[in-house]
């Protein structure tokens, strides 16, 4: 191992790790509007269908479990990539963006369900502040796992050494950051429904 | 930074059996989340006890699967201070429109 200086930093961080805690960290001032707008119209809907008659807690427990499980795959990505396992961080990276994807799976269905049953953008505000707000994390979901498909090809270029595992562990920030973003949702529009 | 920085920096991340143990631990909590919903008698306490277990959950994640634990704390201020504002946020406009007072 060299001890070459890539580039100094006054912190003595990397910028780009720094730099992207900084768009994490305005990350959740975005969600902590979207739900803080969610909560402050929750029950306050005039028509159509309510948070009791249509949400599916059990299909939405499972895509939640499936998100979480996701964001162990990641880890154990970063940890093979960063050990020099090419099959591994294949397998992993892999693992994850086919988590992701069924998690969006999971969404688009939800979404066709609840329009079928009326429930649009237009039609209440429990519509509007839910499809903004779930639309929002799903959009995020969906840019993590074009990451991670490109992270991959890289690897299986043979691109993606233990050098390069700072990159993997930024896609990681950014992939973790989603999941816990959906733990809060999970808990503040799933599972606590004003009566 | 340097590799060797960089190399500490990673050899500082917890260990595959940790991972393990967290994501059994963040399953486990999902799964008393969704029992505590469908029990009656934890009706009225249900939305403190959700907020506990899903901080919990988000604390998890933030620390074991985000690194914040080992890594430098100015990630951890950078993380910390906005969403220090975002929950404000959230309950000042809570107040604001009233939310608490609804049935």
């Amino acid at each position: 191992m060299t001890h070459a200086v890539a580039h100094h930093t006054s912190t003595g961080l990397d910028n780009r790790k720094l730099a992207f805690w900084l768009f994490i960290g305005s990350e959740c001032l975005l969600f902590g509007s979207l739900i803080a707008t969610y909560l402050v119209y929750e029950g306050r809907s005039v028509a159509g269908p309510t948070t009791h008659e249509i949400l599916n807690i059990p299909l939405t427990s499972i895509s939640t479990f499936d998100l979480l499980m996701s964001s162990l795959a990641m880890v154990l990505a970063l940890a093979a990539v960063a050990r020099g396992d090419r099959l591994w961080s294949r397998v992993w990276l892999a693992t994850t963006a086919l988590l992701g994807l069924v998690f969006l799976g999971f969404q688009a269905y939800e979404f066709t369900h609840f329009v079928h049953e009326g429930l649009t953008l237009q039609v209440n505000l429990f519509g509007s502040t839910f499809f903004v707000l779930t639309g929002f994390h799903g959009g995020h979901v969906f840019v993590g796992v074009v990451w991670l498909v490109t992270l991959l090809i890289r690897s299986l270029q043979g691109k993606l050494g233990p050098d390069k595992a700072l990159n993997v562990e930024i896609a990681g920030l950014y992939w973790h950051f989603v999941d816990a973003v959906w733990i809060v949702i999970f808990t503040v529009v799933y599972l606590i429904q004003r009566q | 930074m340097t590799e060797n920085a960089q190399s500490a920096e990673h050899n500082a991340h917890p260990s595959t059996g940790t991972y393990l143990a967290i994501a059994g631990v963040l399953t486990v909590i999902t799964l008393v989340e969704v029992g505590v919903f469908y029990v009656p008698a934890f009706q009225s306490i249900l939305a403190p006890v959700l907020l506990i277990l899903s901080g919990t959950k988000f604390a998890l994640v933030v620390m074991f699967y985000m690194h914040l634990k080992s890594d430098h704390r100015l990630f951890t201020a950078v993380f910390t201070l906005p969403l220090l504002i975002a929950i404000a946020v959230i309950v000042a406009l809570l107040f604001l429109f009233g939310a608490f007072s609804l049935n």
